[in-house]
């Protein structure tokens, strides 16, 4: 069974179609990487699955349980929304740190409320979620800034913290949201280094991104999006080397020669 | 001036300037201790994104001219911004007149009593509502200066909106508003003095008292003068509180 079933999502802003028609499918331990230009519905789409945006339509169904769908208002109560989203984690584009918090609170923060809330799913003692936030930093090659702000650590080193941050409740599906447009290019490296052993530790992930070398290389599969719809998908190796569809390859040219 | 006369009057002015000052602290606390919580709440609703008729725009298409409005229209929000503007737009002076005589003169319940004690409890209704909603707008731009992803952050990882608001946008929100209302509590201490108005014996109405003639004190300027110090002398103090406490909020960016 997949662990993440798209169904025919469509996402309206006023008049506007955002998303239309949108369907895949993931197994558990895929990554997809989902590519296209700016404004063809790649952020917004993340944005559903992780409820930061209510689709208009269709159904988000994760191993078999249906979290979300726009035809039944008793899979949108607020209360429920908050427990489905523990299914998905979220790295932003901007890392969105907890300015006031060290790098370790950061990623401890959310697990220590959760466990405070007997109905919570996550549930962890405060020693297994600072052993878990120490080893996740550690993981992340940040074992020896635990205790330092987020304005004491580069760009690249806040991305990091981030993506702990997200690993911390241990979500079936991770998301990045172009995780490396904030960064130059030699911070960009890192963190795509993380997201690739991630990605060897089959860590289920859906990967908005512009680095097309690093989205052939490191997720099994791609999808391209453009003026809402997916256009193709398919293994990524095959969607990027070789696509198909005019649109892809127009768009794709302007990636040739990386 | 006769320096004689100086020695002579000073230990009763001091004494009687030191109660009305007492009262001017008193009144300062208790708009403080008022106006800050209530101008949170004032602030909430000033931002309230709640549309009761929303619905109307939920079909298919683009709602047009009055069902439009209507549909977007925010009633909370529309409330509470009208509240803040008729209280900031009028004088504090007029308002603690209107707040101290309304009950008496048009409901024939004059529910503050006649004594000391009733102008004190006008005066306080008064300077609370005032400052609230002052407060309530440094509030709320220091809440709508955090950036909106923090929430989204904090709602991913499953938290609520109560949690986002006291352990991730409080703070923040609190470094930035440090000077602006720093700024609004050195114009309260002198403000107090306007409570004068219906007689409530601050500092300033016990400085006025030996002009025209108080405890064999009369015609007397200086003491009046003189409360100008006791102004500055508090200002200070607040001062170096408000400049401590920045400090200590300097700990991340």
């Amino acid at each position: 069974m997949p662990i993440l079933e798209v169904q025919n999502i469509e996402k309206r802003f006023g008049a506007t179609d955002v998303l239309k028609n949108i369907s895949f499918t993931m197994e558990k331990g895929d990554s997809v990487a989902i590519i296209g230009s700016s404004g063809s519905g790649k952020t917004t789409l993340l944005r559903c699955l992780n409820f930061l945006e209510r689709p208009n339509g269709g159904r988000i169904v994760v191993d078999g349980q249906v979290l979300f769908d726009a035809a039944d208002p008793k899979t949108q109560r607020e209360k429920e929304i908050r427990q489905k989203r523990l299914h998905f984690g979220l790295v932003f584009q901007s890392f969105n740190l907890f300015p006031q918090y060290t790098a370790r609170k950061n990623v401890m923060l959310a697990c220590e409320l959760l466990s405070k809330d007997k109905d919570s799913p996550y549930q962890a003692t405060q020693d297994e979620i600072e052993a878990t936030a120490a080893g996740l930093l550690a993981r992340m090659g940040l074992g020896n800034k635990l205790d330092l702000y987020p304005y004491q650590l580069s760009g690249g080193q806040q991305q990091r913290v981030a993506i702990a941050r997200a690993l911390a409740l241990r979500p079936d599906i991770l998301c990045f949201d172009e995780p490396t447009s904030a960064l130059d290019p030699e911070l960009t490296g890192e963190v795509l280094k993380v997201i690739r052993s991630l990605a060897e530790q089959k860590t289920t992930m859906v990967i908005v991104t512009h680095e097309m070398a690093f989205a052939r290389d490191v997720a099994g599969r791609a999808i391209f999006m453009d003026g809402g719809v997916i256009v193709e998908q398919g293994p990524a190796k095959q969607v990027i080397d070789h696509p198909t569809e005019e649109r892809t390859r127009q768009f794709l040219s302007r990636y040739a020669g990386e | 001036m006769d320096l004689t006369l100086l020695r002579e009057q000073m230990p009763v002015v001091i004494q009687a300037l030191n109660t009305g000052f007492l009262q001017t602290l008193k009144l300062f606390f208790v708009t403080l201790a008022g106006a800050l919580p209530l101008g949170l709440l004032i602030s909430f609703g000033s931002m309230n994104n709640f549309r009761p008729f929303s619905f109307l725009l939920h079909r298919r298409g683009e709602a047009k001219g009055f069902v439009r409005w209507l549909g977007n229209a925010r009633p909370i929000r529309a409330f509470f911004r009208f509240i803040i503007w008729v209280v900031r737009g009028t004088p504090l002076m007029i308002q603690l007149l209107i707040i101290f005589f309304f009950p008496g003169m048009v409901l024939h319940n004059n529910w503050w009593g006649s004594g000391e004690a009733g102008r004190f409890a006008a005066s306080a209704v008064a300077f609370i509502f005032n400052y609230a909603c002052y407060f309530s707008e440094i509030y709320r731009g220091g809440i709508q200066s955090v950036p909106k992803g923090q929430q989204e952050a904090g709602q991913v990882l499953g938290m609520t909106k109560r949690q986002i608001f006291f352990r991730v946008t409080l703070l923040q929100m609190v470094t930035r508003i440090v000077p602006p209302m720093s700024n609004e509590i050195i114009t309260l201490v002198k403000d107090t003095s306007l409570a004068r108005i219906i007689a409530l014996q601050e500092i300033i109405w016990a400085g006025q008292a030996f002009m025209k003639g108080s405890q064999g004190i009369a015609g007397a300027i200086w003491p009046l003068f003189f409360t100008a110090v006791y102004y500055l002398v508090f200002n200070g103090v607040v001062t170096v509180l408000l400049g401590r406490l920045e400090k200590k909020l300097d700990f991340f960016r």
